[in-house]
Formats: C-alpha cells, sequence, structure tokens
C-alpha cells in the first residue's frame, strides 16, 4: 500500500478540506498519514521519512502558499528523501493572477503538480495513481 | 503482625524501608553505603543492623524486595530514525524504563558511534525506527552494523513491525542478544510504551543485575525487581491516581535532586487548557521522567554553573558569593556536607538552578504563531500549569530549611510565561525519602503504599504561588 502524507502547511487552520482529502485517499486505497492543520515543512517531511511515503501532498487555503512552500524542495533532498513526489493545491497565492505562472513559479520550486483553486481531489487521483505507476 | 522490607541500592546509599502492612506505616529506616565494588551484602548488612537498632530487636520480613540505581544505574542506548520522533519516542521509553540515556543516536549508525555503544559499556540498546509498514531500510542498515561490529549486550527491536523478520535473521546471523516489542511508534506522532517497558524489564531482571554484581544479594532477599527511577515512577503514579476507593492526589509533579542528576517526573496528560492553543508533536507519555545529566548538587555542580548567565554570576558576587568557586568545590569534593548558614544558603542556590533548568526541559513550551484568524498558540509538551501538587525529594530539599523556596523555582516564572509550569501547586516533600520504596511495595500492596505516602509526604506551603498565578 503507498503512503500519502497530507496536511495544511503553514499558519493555515483550514481543516475541513483536509478531512475530506484524507477520506478520499483512504477510500481510494492509499494509506493516508494525516499530519493536520497548521503543519510546517519539518513536520511534512519527518512525518514521510518515518513512514516512507511516497509522497507529500500539501494543502494551503489562506494565501500564503508561496511563501510557505519555498525551499521545501531543497530540505527534501538535504533530509535524504529528494525524489518524493510533492503536490500542492489550494489558493496557493494570494489574489487572482494566472495560473500558468503560479503553477510555473511552483514547479521551479520543484513541486511535481500544481493544482489551481477549486480542484476536487477526485480530480487528482488520476495523477496520483499515474506518478504512484499504479496505471 | 506483617512486616516487608524494601530496599533501595543506590549508586551511594543502599536504603532500608521497614513497613507494617496492619498498620500502614514505615516502622523504620536506615542507610548505609553501597558496597557493590566488593560485595553488596556487606552494605545491605550493616544498614540491615542500623535498621534493628532503630527497632529495639531483630526482626523477621515476610518480603524483601529491592530497587537498584546502583553501579551506574542502567545504562541505555536509544536508537531512531528522526530525531523527534522515533528517536525521541525510543529516549522516552528509556527514560520511563528507568534507564540513564547515556547515548541517543538518529538516522544510520557510523562505526564511530557503535564504537561508542561499546565503550560506555552500555548495558541494553533500544533499536527503533520507521512507523509500522514505514521505513524499513535504516533499522535494517543499523541491526546490520550492530551485528558487524558485534555489540554483545541485549539489543532490543522497538521498531518498524513491517521488518521484525528480517531484523530476527539479521540479529541470529551475527548471534547478537535480540529481544522483540510492539514498535515504540506504531504511528506518526503515537507513542508506545508499555511492551517496550515490559522487555526492557524482564532484561533488567535476567541479565543486568547478574552483569552488575547485584544479583548476589538475591541468596538473602527475595528479588531485585526494578530499576530506581521505574520505582519511583510507579509511586507518584499511584499517588496521582489513586487506587480503587482511596482517592490520590490528582495531576502531579515530582523532582528528585541529587549529587549527579536532577530527575522530574509529572502524572497527567497535560493537554492544552484553552481553546486557542493547538498540540504538536509526538505524544508525550502520562507518566513521564525526564533526567538531566549536567544538572546535580555535587558530581554535576560545574553543569549547574554553566547553565547560570553572567549576570547571575554578577549577582552572586555582589552579593560575595563566588559561585565559580563554589561549583568547583562541590565538584571536588563530592562528600561535602553544608553545615554552615552560608554553605546552606548556596547549596539552596544550587538547588533552585538545578530545579529551574530542570522543569524548564520536562515542561512543555507555547509558541506564538499569527494567523489571518488571530494569535494562536502552539503547544509541544505537557501542560503542567494546573498541576495541584508539586513533590520534592533528595537529601537536599528534604534536609534544607529553604526547601520551599528551592520548590519555587518549578513553578510560573514570569519572565518565561511560555513554559508551561506548575502555576500555584500545593507543595510536599517526601521527608523520610520513601518514594522508591513505596513503588516496589506498590507491586505488592498498592493500598498501602499509597495509604502511607499520603501520611507520610507532608504539605510544606500551601499555594504559596497564588499572587502569581496565570491569570
Amino acid at each position: 500500500m503507498k503512503t500519502i502524507v497530507i496536511g495544511v502547511i503553514g499558519a493555515d487552520v483550514h481543516a475541513v478540506g483536509n478531512r475530506i482529502i484524507e477520506y478520499t485517499l483512504t477510500r481510494e486505497g492509499f494509506n493516508v498519514v494525516n499530519i493536520g492543520v497548521l503543519s510546517s515543512q519539518e513536520d511534512f517531511i519527518n512525518a514521510a521519512i518515518e513512514t516512507n511515503a511516497s509522497m507529500i501532498l500539501v494543502s494551503s487555503l489562506y494565501g500564503h502558499g508561496e511563501l510557505d512552500c519555498r525551499g521545501m524542495r531543497e530540505k527534501c533532498i538535504e533530509a535524504g528523501i529528494g525524489n518524493i513526489l510533492l503536490y500542492v493545491g489550494g489558493n496557493i497565492v494570494v489574489g487572482k493572477q494566472d495560473f500558468k505562472e503560479v503553477e510555473k513559479r511552483f514547479k521551479d520550486m520543484g513541486f511535481n503538480r500544481v493544482y489551481p483553486p477549486g480542484t476536487p481531489i477526485e480530480a487528482v487521483i488520476p495523477d496520483i495513481k499515474k506518478d504512484l505507476g499504479m496505471l | 503482625m506483617k512486616n516487608y522490607l524494601m530496599v533501595d541500592f543506590g549508586s551511594t546509599y543502599t536504603k532500608l524501608t521497614a513497613v507494617d502492612l496492619e498498620k500502614e506505616d514505615i516502622i523504620a529506616t536506615a542507610s548505609h553505603y553501597t558496597t557493590v565494588s566488593t560485595d553488596i551484602t556487606e552494605g545491605y548488612h550493616k544498614a540491615l543492623l542500623k535498621l534493628y537498632d532503630q527497632l529495639g530487636k531483630k526482626i523477621t520480613f515476610d518480603k524483601i524486595i529491592a530497587c537498584s540505581s546502583a553501579a551506574g544505574g542502567l545504562k541505555m542506548c536509544a536508537i531512531g530514525l528522526v530525531e523527534e520522533l522515533t528517536v525521541e519516542a525510543a529516549r522516552r521509553v528509556c527514560l520511563g524504563a528507568g534507564g540513564k540515556v547515556d547515548l541517543v543516536f538518529s538516522n544510520k549508525l557510523t562505526s564511530l558511534e557503535v564504537a561508542q555503544i561499546i565503550e560506555k559499556n552500555i548495558d541494553i540498546v533500544l533499536l527503533a525506527g520507521g512507523t509500522d509498514g514505514g521505513n524499513s531500510e535504516v533499522v535494517l542498515y543499523n541491526a546490520e552494523m550492530l551485528g558487524i561490529y558485534g555489540v554483545d549486550v541485549p539489543i532490543i527491536y522497538a521498531g518498524n513491525k513491517a521488518c521484525q523478520d528480517e531484523i530476527r535473521l539479521i540479529f541470529e546471523k551475527y548471534r547478537l542478544k535480540g529481544y522483540f516489542c510492539d514498535n515504540v511508534m506504531p504511528k506518526l506522532n503515537v507513542l508506545n510504551i508499555d511492551s517496550a517497558n515490559e522487555v526492557i524489564r524482564k532484561i533488567f531482571l535476567e541479565n543486568i543485575i547478574e552483569a552488575k554484581g547485584i544479583k548476589k544479594i538475591e541468596s538473602e532477599i527475595d528479588q531485585v525487581i526494578l530499576p530506581t527511577p521505574n520505582a519511583v515512577l510507579k509511586a507518584a503514579q499511584l499517588l496521582s491516581e489513586g487506587y480503587l476507593d482511596e482517592a490520590g492526589l490528582g495531576d502531579l509533579m515530582l523532582i528528585d535532586i541529587g549529587g549527579a542528576t536532577t530527575d522530574v517526573y509529572s502524572v497527567g496528560w497535560g493537554y492544552p487548557s484553552k481553546t486557542d492553543v493547538v498540540l504538536k508533536g509526538l505524544q508525550e507519555p502520562f507518566a513521564k521522567r525526564t533526567v538531566e545529566g549536567d544538572l546535580g548538587m555535587r558530581y554535576s555542580a560545574e553543569g549547574v554553573l554553566q547553565s547560570m548567565s553572567n549576570r547571575e554570576i554578577y549577582q552572586y558576587q555582589k552579593e560575595g558569593i563566588d559561585i565559580e568557586y563554589e561549583a568547583q568545590k562541590r565538584r571536588e569534593n563530592v562528600e561535602f556536607i553544608a553545615t554552615n548558614d552560608r554553605d546552606i544558603e548556596v547549596d539552596a542556590i544550587f538547588a533552585k538552578k538545578c530545579v529551574s533548568v530542570a522543569v524548564s526541559r520536562h515542561v512543555g513550551h507555547l509558541e506564538m504563531v499569527y494567523t489571518p484568524q488571530g494569535t494562536i498558540y502552539f503547544q509541544t509538551g505537557k501542560n503542567l500549569v494546573d498541576v495541584g501538587h508539586l513533590i520534592g525529594t533528595g537529601g537536599i530539599i528534604i534536609k534544607s530549611p529553604k526547601a520551599s523556596e528551592i520548590l519555587l523555582s518549578a513553578c510560573y516564572d514570569r519572565n518565561n510565561p511560555l513554559e508551561l509550569r506548575p502555576a500555584s501547586p500545593v507543595m510536599m516533600i517526601d521527608y523520610d525519602y520513601i518514594l522508591s520504596a513505596m513503588g516496589l511495595l506498590s507491586l505488592y500492596e498498592p493500598l498501602v503504599a499509597l495509604r502511607i505516602m499520603k501520611k507520610r509526604i507532608k504539605v510544606i506551603e500551601e499555594g504559596a504561588m497564588k499572587t502569581n498565578a496565570i491569570a
């Protein structure tokens, strides 16, 4: 069973969507490790190491995702899990910005996949399965 | 009449506590230097003679049980993967079992680290790493390393369940003294203490007592059952929780200042008490022990000095106390006993610092976070603000006329408002030094042990910090 670490990054307390993600991914047969809201990059990375996770799925709803996610790939590399899949989604930047640019910015930061506001988790599952070699 | 004798083989003293079960009280206590380096029974016999002297006659005991921290205590090495997770879980298990955690390693072991396990004469290695079904690469590597370098002491595997069988093969391949228990962190941030604790105790009984020359005493007494700190933790938990109809004291904190270390025990979950506080990190044990090897009245006096700021040292200097000299004096003469007012005062200064720093490391901390929803707090560790009772034990606290001042250093500190220290506990002292004995007794007669503790551990000053309490 593949393990996915999920949580809400930074000083963000949006708990509901996070529970929906946990519920949906669990139903899809993943071992979900939910580290909850208000999580730091280190919390995600430590959890991924101990649980041998294949992927970290970061949520951010309060607009500060860009600040919170910066340097995360570098920290993964430093921690010995440099190849782990990093996903991010939610309202990850301030205001209405062209998503193409936002996506590029996050991909440059080392995120494998970046999802715009309003993406339901169901729409992400095919990507997860593909990236984890399950399809 | 039914009498039990409890013996505590300490690093310096062998302490005897005789209990009359029907009277539910202590009938005599006595102590003598521990003689483990020659023949442990010698010191025991001499203490026993003193005990008979006090009673005015020789009596027989229906049961004689002992705990021990002699011959260096139970020296443990905790190994895990991530420092904040399985390493910390392994460390907490060792401390709770009454161990002295001399070595702590994270991630893959190096040859130098394994060499240290051998050099430092570690008694038990606790090998953790990975949640159940999580990382197995690192624990497998580490087990292999312990094998290659021939670590010849009991090794408890307390890591990822999924590779237990592979670990077993490695243990067999290198003929290691392997033991198995449940994962200390089966799921992320979940702490699982009991199974590992049980195995540590079993090894303590089977191997350690023998290896340390303590087994010899068992021709004269029934059994050496526990490492001393584990007995104290059991006593603290019983006193807190109560037994059947007999009520306990509720959440409590216990401080034991010794010559080499300062131990802090707390019983209670320590959850946040306010709605704007979010609990973070690894789960805390309900009955928790921490031990500070750099804080003590004699062997570790210089460690206490190091924890003082220049300003503090300067302040004492202005009062005519050369704290650097005093620390050195205590370190070099560990038998030193303060007899005049000045030395008692200086001892109290050291004791207060021991308590203050040890408690700071034991209790949980708050961290402020600014969110779009306003300020909230992270709590890591235990919230001990509402702890009802604070108990002091150990020679310096029991004998010092400044005991209440010393204990007060454990309490809420205006300068460190984010430390979750007790705010206004009832302060008590274990005047007869009975905690380890009562921990032992609690294994057989919990009700009697509880009643004796409630009788003998006395209040010194009630709610002294009321004025300072957090609003």
